[in-house]
C-alpha cells in the first residue's frame, strides 16, 4: 500500500475537488459550517447589491465595477474553502480506495447448511457483497477470502499482503487467538469455514471510509467547540459591522454596503472557519496513512490526550523473544559437556528460545550434533508441560536430559550436593538481578548449570520512550516476567512503570486505577483476553492479526499489527489538535491588519484625520478594501498544504510549545497580513 | 508634576500592598475558618433564624442561583416602591423630595440593585436622607456583598472534585456583609469624616459666601455612602457630582483613600483566588495580566491630560498647560486618570473629575476600560468576568499544544465554550446594539436634543452611557440629556442583562465544571502561571473587547482625536 504519498495532491484530485467545491455551495451543505454559510450569505448579498447597483447610483450601493470584484472575491472565498474541504476528502477517499480495491466483488462460496458446518463440501457461489452477518462461507487454497470473518473450521496460511503490506504469509486457525481474517487477503493453503462478522457496507474499514467522507463525517468534541467559538465571533462581528452603518451616518460618513460586507468578511474567522474540516478529515487521513482504521474521530482526538501508554513487553520493547546468551557451568572443567547437553536437551524445542540455545550453542562449542544424529537414536523427547516447568530428553542408553525453571530442576536435582545447589542459586540470582532469565539444566537428576537467556530490547526504542515522557505520557510496560526481569528490563529501556506477573486482570485493574485518577489510558491488545481491558482504555488498538472480539472492543484497528503503533496514535492525535489550535491564532490574529487596512478606508473621506491610522500606506480607500479582501481570500489556499500535512509536533514541553506556537501563528499572524495587503494593494494599485 | 506622578503610584502600590492581607483574610471568611470578626456570630445567627435559612444547607449552582436571584428581586421590588413612594416618608426628608417617576425609580432601583449607580438623578435634589440612606446605601452594601458571595461559589466549584456543592450564598452573603463589607466601610467612613467628608442630617444650610452672599447648601450622612459606594465599587454619590464635590471628597488625602478603597476589594479577590485554590501563582500572573493592562491604560490617559489639549496651545493661550477641564485643581491632572482608570476598570463608576472633559484619548481609556470590564473589575463580578475571559485563553492555547483543554485540571468542552462565548458577546451586543439604537434615532430625529456636543464626541457621549450601563459602572460622560424614559428604560435593561447574566453563565459553567473528575497535571499540560499563557490571555482579552469595538472607538475619540 502506498503509505509514503509525498506528493499533496496530484491532477485528477484537483479536478475531482474543484469540482467538489462548486457542488458544496449549496446552501443546505454549507450551513454546517456556519462560519463560511455567513460569508455564502454575505456573497448573496452582495449579488444583489451588484445587480442594483447597475441600475441605480447612491451612496450605498457604490460603484458597478467595484462590486462586481468584490462580489467575485466573496464567492471565491466559499469556494476556496469548499476546495480545502474536498482536497482532504479526495485524498482520503484515494487513500480508501487502495483499500477498497482489496474488496472488489469476488466470488463467495456459501455453504448452504449452516447447521453442519463440517459438511462443506456443499455450497453455493455468489457475489461477495451478498453475504451477510453469520452466513458461513468456505474458502480453499488460491482463493480471495470475500469478507472478513471469523475462522469457526479449519486452519489455514493465509497471504495478508494486500492489507498489511506484510509479505510473509501467516496462520490463522478456529478457536485460537488467532481466528479472523480479513476480506481481501489470500488463502495459500488448506481448507477453512468462516462466518461473516459484518454486514456488507459496516465493516471497519467501511466505517473508516465514512470518517474521511463528506456525508457521515461525524464532528469531533473538541471540533464542536471551536465551531462554537468560531460562530460566536462570527456574530460578534455581525453585529460590529451592523450597528457600524448607524454610527457612520451620526458621524457623516457614509458607508457603502460593499464596504460593510468586505469588513465583516473579513473579520470573521474565515481562515480556521474555511479550514476546519479539512484538518480533521487530514487527521483521519493521517491515521489511515498509517495503516490505522480508527472508529470514530473521537478516538483519534482522544489520542493526543492519552496520559499512560500500557504497551507490551514483547514485540513493543524488545524484540520477539528472549534470546540465549551465555551457558554458566556449575564446574567450569565440565563446560563443554554442559553446553553439549543444553544443545541435544534443545533439539526438539521449536521455541524461539530453544532454537536459540541451539544457535548460541553450535557457536560456542564444537558440537555439532543434530537431530539425526546416531546418539539420539530411539531418544524420547519429552516435551515442556506447565506442570513439570521442564522439558527433555531421554536418551536411549539411559541418560536423562531435564532442562526448564531453575527451582523445578533444582528439586529434580536430587543428586546435586547441597554446595552445587546453593552455586545454582547464586548463579540464577546474578542472571535475575541483570534482567535475564535462568533456565537450569540437569543430567541424571544432576544438576549441570544455567543458561541464561535475555530480552533484547529493540535499538532506539528508549529515544521513544523519552519523547513520551516530554508529551507528558507515562509507559508501562506489560510482561509476564517475573518482578526482579521486569523491573531491570523496565529500567533499560526506560519506561516509567512496569506490571509484571501480568495476567489480563491485572491490565484491566490497573487502567481502572489509572483511569481513577482522571488519566487516559491507551492500551494494545490481541486476544479475546484483551477485549476487556480494550474496551475500558479510554484508547484500544486491536492489532489486526487479533481475534474478532479484540477488534469490536477497541475503537481502532492497527492492520499492521505492529505495537510500537500506539506512539504514532498519540502524536496524531496531537498534531490534529495543534493544527487546529495554531490555524485558529493565525486566523484571528489577522484582524489587527485587516482592521488598519479596512477602517481607515471607511472612514477617510469624511475624517482625512483617520489617514493616520492608514499605517501600511495602501493606495485608496478601494484599493485598502480590495486587498484586504484577497488576502483574506487566497489565504485559504495558501495553508491548505498545513491544514493537510499538520502542523509538526515537538515534545519540548507545554510551555515552550506554547511560547513558540504563539511566536510562528500568533505574531506571524499579526504580521504576515500586513505584508500581505501591502503586496496586493501595490499589484491593486497597477491595475487601476 | 514628579509629585503627582509618586502620588498615583503611590496609590497603585499600597492598594495592592493592602489587598493581599485583605485576600488572605476574605479566604478565612468564606471557607469558615476562625477569624477575628467571629463576634458577629450571634447576629448572623439571629438573621438567619428570622428568615428561616439555614446557611449551611448545601447548594448547587442552580439552588445557590435561585437564592442569589430571589434575594435580589426582593432588594428591587422595595428599593423600587420606596422610590416611587419618597413623598410619604414621614423623616429624614428635610427637603420634602416628592415622589419618582415611574421611568426614573425603575432606572435607579435596577442601578442600584445592580451595582452600577448610573444616577439619571442628582442626590441632593431629588433623593431623601431616607432614600439615600436605607435605600441607596444599604443597596450598595447588599448589591456588593452579591457580586463577592458569587465569585466565593466560583472559588468553590473550581476546587471542587466531582461535587456539585458550591456551598450557600445566603452564607457567604451575609457574612461578606457582617466580616468584609462592614468592617472596611467604618473604618474608612470613619477616617472620611476626619478628614472632611461631610456627615449630618440638616438638610439645606445657609451660609454666608466670601463676597457676603448668601447659599443654600446640601448637607446629609455623606460620609458613610461615600465609603461604601468606593469599597463596594459601587460608585453611586451622595451628591450630583460625586466625588469631584468637597463635601464626598475634600482633600489629596481623601482621594487617595477612596481611590485605594475602590482598588481595594477587586485586588483582593484575585490574591484570594489563589490562596482559596492555593494555587498563588496562577493568581499572581492574573494579577500581573490585569496590571500589565491597567498601568498602560493609567500611563496613556495621565500622559494625555498632563499634554494637555492640542486645540488650546494651538490657540497660543496657556501654553504647555496639563489638561484641567472638569478637573480639580486639588487633584491635578495625573491623580484625575489615576481615578478614572480605576473607577472604570472596576466598574465602580464614582469620579473626581468630568470624564467628558478629558483628552479623546483619556476618554477612549475609559471606554475600553469598560469593554473589557476584568481589569480587577467590580468586586466578585470583575473576577467572574476574567474567569470567561480565562476560558476562552485556555481553550485556544490548550489546542495549541496539543491536548484538549483544561483548567485547573476540569475538561473544557462544548458546553463550557458555548456558554463562556456567549457571555463574553453579550457584552458587545448590549453596548453596540443600543448605541446603533440611539444613533439611529438621533439621525432620524434631529429634534430630540439628547445630544448637547455634536458629531464624534456627541457619539462618545452615548456609547460611554451605553457602555456604563452594561459594565454596571455607572459613571457618566455627562453633557448627554440621559433622563427621557427612552434612556431610563433602555439603561434600565441593559444593567439587568449586563448583571446577571454574565453571573448566571460562569456559575454554570462552573456548576458543570465542579462534578468534573479532575484530569491530572503531567509535563504535556498547560502551565497556567506561564508567560506564555500570559500572552494568550491578554491577546484575548484585547481581541474580544478591542477588536469588537475598534470602529465604534474609531468613530468616536479617534475621530475627536484625529480632528483636533
Amino acid at each position: 500500500m502506498d503509505t509514503n504519498n509525498k506528493k499533496l495532491f496530484s491532477g485528477a484530485l484537483l479536478s475531482v475537488a474543484l469540482k467538489e467545491s462548486v457542488i458544496k455551495l449549496n446552501p443546505k451543505v454549507m450551513i454546517k459550517n456556519p462560519v463560511m454559510f455567513s460569508v455564502e450569505i454575505g456573497s448573496v448579498i452582495m449579488l444583489v447589491v451588484t445587480i442594483l447597483s447597475a441600475f441605480m447610483k447612491n451612496d450605498s450601493l457604490g460603484d458597478f465595477g467595484y462590486n462586481v470584484v468584490i462580489s467575485f472575491i466573496l464567492i471565491l472565498t466559499v469556494i476556496f474553502a469548499n476546495f480545502a474541504e474536498a482536497i482532504a476528502e479526495a485524498r482520503g477517499k484515494a487513500q480508501a480506495d487502495t483499500l477498497r480495491k482489496t474488496r472488489k466483488d469476488t466470488i463467495a462460496k456459501k455453504l448452504q447448511d449452516i447447521k453442519n458446518p463440517i459438511d462443506n463440501s456443499r455450497f453455493t457461489e455468489i457475489s461477495s457483497s451478498e453475504l451477510k452477518k453469520g452466513d458461513l462461507y468456505v474458502c480453499e487454497p488460491g482463493d480471495i477470502i470475500p469478507a472478513d470473518g471469523k475462522i469457526v473450521e479449519g486452519l489455514a496460511s493465509i497471504d495478508e499482503a494486500a492489507i498489511t503490506g506484510e509479505s510473509a504469509p501467516v496462520i490463522r486457525e478456529a478457536e485460537t487467538d488467532k481466528d479472523s481474517v480479513i476480506g481481501g487477503t489470500k488463502v495459500l493453503s488448506d481448507k477453512i469455514v468462516v462466518e461473516v462478522t459484518a454486514n456488507p457496507g459496516s465493516s471497519f474499514l467501511d466505517k473508516m471510509i465514512g470518517l474521511v467522507e463528506g456525508a457521515n463525517r461525524q464532528k469531533t468534541p473538541n471540533e464542536v467547540a471551536l465551531t462554537i467559538l468560531l460562530s460566536s465571533f462570527t456574530l460578534i462581528f455581525l453585529i460590529v459591522t451592523v450597528t457600524l452603518q448607524p454610527f457612520a451616518s451620526l458621524a457623516n460618513t457614509p458607508i457603502s454596503i460593499a464596504a460593510l460586507i468586505s469588513l465583516f468578511v473579513c473579520l470573521i474567522p474565515t481562515t480556521i472557519g474555511g479550514l476546519l474540516s479539512a484538518i480533521g478529515i487530514a487527521g483521519m487521513d493521517r491515521a489511515l496513512r498509517a495503516n490505522i482504521i480508527a472508529k470514530s474521530g473521537k478516538a483519534v482526538e482522544t489520542a493526543g490526550d492519552i496520559d499512560t501508554l500500557l504497551l507490551d513487553k514483547t514485540g513493543t520493547i524488545t524484540i520477539g523473544n528472549r534470546e540465549a546468551t551465555a551457558f554458566v557451568a556449575l564446574d567450569n572443567d565440565d563446560k563443554e559437556e554442559f553446553i553439549k547437553y543444553c544443545l541435544i536437551s534443545s533439539l526438539s524445542d521449536k521455541t524461539p528460545e530453544g532454537k536459540s540455545i541451539v544457535k548460541l550453542a553450535k557457536e560456542k562449542s564444537n558440537a555439532t550434533i543434530d537431530k539425526d544424529h546416531s546418539s539420539l537414536k530411539d531418544a524420547e523427547f519429552i516435551s515442556f508441560s506447565a506442570e513439570n516447568r521442564m522439558s527433555g530428553v531421554d536418551l536411549a542408553d539411559g541418560k536423562q536430559i531435564r532442562k526448564g525453571a531453575w527451582d523445578a530442576i533444582k528439586k529434580w536435582g536430587s543428586q546435586s550436593s547441597e554446595s552445587d545447589k546453593n552455586f545454582l542459586e547464586e548463579k540464577v540470582n546474578d542472571i535475575s538481578n541483570n534482567g535475564g532469565t535462568p533456565l537450569a539444566l540437569a543430567i541424571d537428576h544432576k544438576i549441570l548449570g544455567v543458561i541464561q537467556l535475555e530480552d533484547i530490547i529493540k535499538p532506539g526504542i528508549s529515544e521513544r520512550f523519552a519523547r513520551l515522557r516530554k508529551m507528558g505520557v507515562k509507559t508501562v510496560m506489560v510482561t509476564g516476567d517475573n518482578p526482579l526481569t521486569a523491573k531491570f528490563i523496565a529500567k533499560q529501556a526506560g519506561v516509567d512503570d512496569f506490571i509484571a506477573e501480568a495476567k489480563p486482570e491485572d491490565k484491566m485493574q490497573y487502567i481502572k486505577d489509572e483511569q481513577q485518577l482522571g488519566k487516559l489510558v491507551a492500551m494494545m491488545g490481541d486476544g479475546t483476553n484483551d477485549a476487556p481491558g480494550l474496551a475500558q482504555a479510554d484508547v484500544g488498538v486491536a492489532m489486526n492479526s487479533g481475534t474478532q472480539a479484540a477488534k469490536e472492543a477497541a475503537n481502532m484497528v492497527d492492520l499492521d499489527s505492529d505495537p510500537t503503533k500506539l506512539i504514532e496514535v498519540v502524536e496524531i492525535g496531537k498534531q490534529l489538535l495543534i493544527t487546529r489550535g495554531n490555524v485558529t491564532t493565525f486566523s484571528i490574529a489577522n484582524d489587527v491588519a485587516k482592521y488598519f487596512a479596512i477602517v481607515p478606508a471607511l472612514f477617510v473621506v469624511a475624517i482625512p484625520g483617520m489617514e493616520a491610522l492608514n499605517i501600511m500606506n495602501l493606495g485608496s480607500p478601494e484599493s485598502a478594501i480590495l486587498s484586504a479582501v484577497i488576502f483574506n481570500a487566497i489565504i485559504i489556499p495558501f495553508l491548505i498544504p498545513l491544514a493537510l500535512k499538520g502542523v509538526k509536533y515537538r515534545p519540548v514541553g507545554a510551555s515552550t510549545l506554547l511560547t513558540r506556537n504563539l511566536l510562528l501563528y500568533g505574531l506571524g499572524g499579526i504580521i504576515v497580513p500586513f505584508i500581505g495587503i501591502k503586496a496586493i494593494d501595490l499589484l491593486v494599485n497597477l491595475f487601476i | 508634576m514628579n509629585t503627582e506622578i509618586l502620588g498615583i503610584i503611590l496609590i497603585f502600590l499600597l492598594s495592592a500592598l493592602l489587598a493581599w492581607p485583605l485576600g488572605k483574610y476574605m479566604v478565612k471568611v468564606f471557607k469558615g475558618d476562625k477569624v477575628w470578626t467571629d463576634f458577629m456570630n450571634p447576629f448572623e445567627k439571629l438573621v438567619f433564624k428570622l428568615t428561616g435559612i439555614n446557611p449551611n444547607k448545601e447548594m448547587d449552582w442552580k439552588q445557590n442561583l435561585k437564592a442569589m436571584l430571589g434575594l435580589n428581586a426582593v432588594f428591587f421590588t422595595v428599593a423600587i416602591a420606596f422610590l416611587m413612594l419618597q413623598g410619604y416618608h414621614p423623616f429624614w426628608n428635610p427637603n420634602d423630595f416628592s415622589n419618582w417617576d415611574p421611568t426614573l425609580a425603575f432606572n435607579t432601583a435596577v442601578s442600584f440593585t445592580t451595582n452600577t449607580n448610573l444616577q439619571h438623578y442628582s442626590g441632593e435634589t431629588g433623593a431623601s436622607y431616607f432614600t439615600q440612606l436605607l435605600v441607596f446605601c444599604w443597596l450598595q452594601f447588599v448589591s456588593a456583598a452579591t457580586g463577592i458571595a458569587v465569585c466565593a461559589l466560583l472559588f468553590k466549584g473550581l476546587l471542587n472534585k466531582e461535587s456539585s456543592n458550591l456551598g450557600n450564598f445566603f452564607n457567604l452573603f451575609l457574612k461578606t456583609c457582617t466580616r468584609i463589607l462592614l468592617p472596611l466601610a467604618i473604618i474608612l467612613s470613619l477616617a472620611l469624616t476626619f478628614n472632611g467628608t461631610v456627615s449630618n442630617f440638616d438638610g439645606l444650610q445657609e451660609v454666608t459666601t466670601l463676597e457676603g452672599d448668601t447659599q443654600m447648601v446640601a448637607g446629609g450622612p455623606a460620609a458613610p455612602m461615600v465609603s461604601i459606594k468606593q469599597l463596594g465599587t459601587n460608585g453611586g454619590g451622595f451628591f450630583g457630582p460625586n466625588s469631584t464635590h468637597p463635601f464626598e471628597n475634600p482633600n489629596y488625602f481623601t482621594n487617595i483613600l477612596e481611590n485605594i478603597a475602590i482598588l481595594l476589594i477587586p485586588m483582593a479577590l484575585v490574591f484570594a483566588f489563589g490562596f482559596y485554590i492555593k494555587r498563588r501563582r496562577i493568581a499572581m500572573l492574573f494579577f500581573g495580566v490585569m496590571s500589565l493592562l491597567f498601568v498602560s491604560f493609567v500611563a496613556i490617559s495621565a500622559y494625555q491630560e498632563i499634554q494637555g489639549n492640542p486645540a488650546i496651545h494651538q490657540l497660543g493661550i496657556a501654553d504647555a498647560q496639563p489638561n484641567l477641564e472638569g478637573k480639580e485643581v486639588r487633584f491635578g491632572p495625573a491623580a484625575s486618570s489615576m481615578w478614572g482608570v480605576s473607577t472604570t476598570s472596576t466598574s465602580n463608576g464614582s469620579v473626581n473629575s468630568m470624564h467628558d472633559s478629558h483628552t479623546a484619548i483619556s476618554g477612549g481609556i475609559f471606554l475600553l476600560d469598560m469593554f473589557i470590564n476584568a481589569i480587577y473589575g467590580g468586586v466578585g463580578v470583575g473576577f467572574i468576568n476574567f474567569f470567561v475571559f480565562v476560558i476562552i485563553a485556555v481553550f485556544i492555547a490548550g489546542q495549541m499544544i496539543g491536548r484538549t483543554p483544561d483548567f485547573l485540571g476540569k475538561k473544557i468542552e462544548a458546553k463550557e465554550i458555548k456558554i463562556a462565548a456567549l457571555v463574553a458577546i453579550l457584552h458587545p451586543f448590549l453596548i453596540l446594539v443600543c448605541t446603533g439604537l440611539a444613533s439611529y434615532i438621533v439621525v432620524n430625529n434631529s429634534e430630540i436634543g439628547w445630544l448637547n456636543n455634536p458629531s464624534f464626541h456627541g457619539f462618545s457621549e452615548m456609547l460611554y452611557e451605553n457602555s456604563s450601563a452594561a459594565a454596571n459602572n455607572g459613571s457618566g460622560f455627562e453633557g448627554l440629556g440621559d433622563n427621557t424614559p427612552f434612556w431610563n428604560i433602555m439603561n434600565g435593561l441593559t444593567m439587568l442583562l449586563g448583571r446577571f447574566l454574565p453571573i448566571i453563565g460562569p456559575l454554570a459553567i462552573v456548576g458543570s465544571l465542579a462534578v468534573k473528575k479532575q484530569v491530572p497535571v503531567t509535563v504535556g499540560s498547560l502551565k497556567l502561571d506561564s508567560a506564555a499563557f500570559g500572552a494568550v490571555l491578554i491577546s484575548v482579552i484585547l481581541i474580544i473587547a478591542a477588536l469588537a469595538f475598534f470602529p465604534a472607538l474609531a468613530l468616536g475619540p479617534l475621530a475627536e482625536y484625529f480632528t483636533l
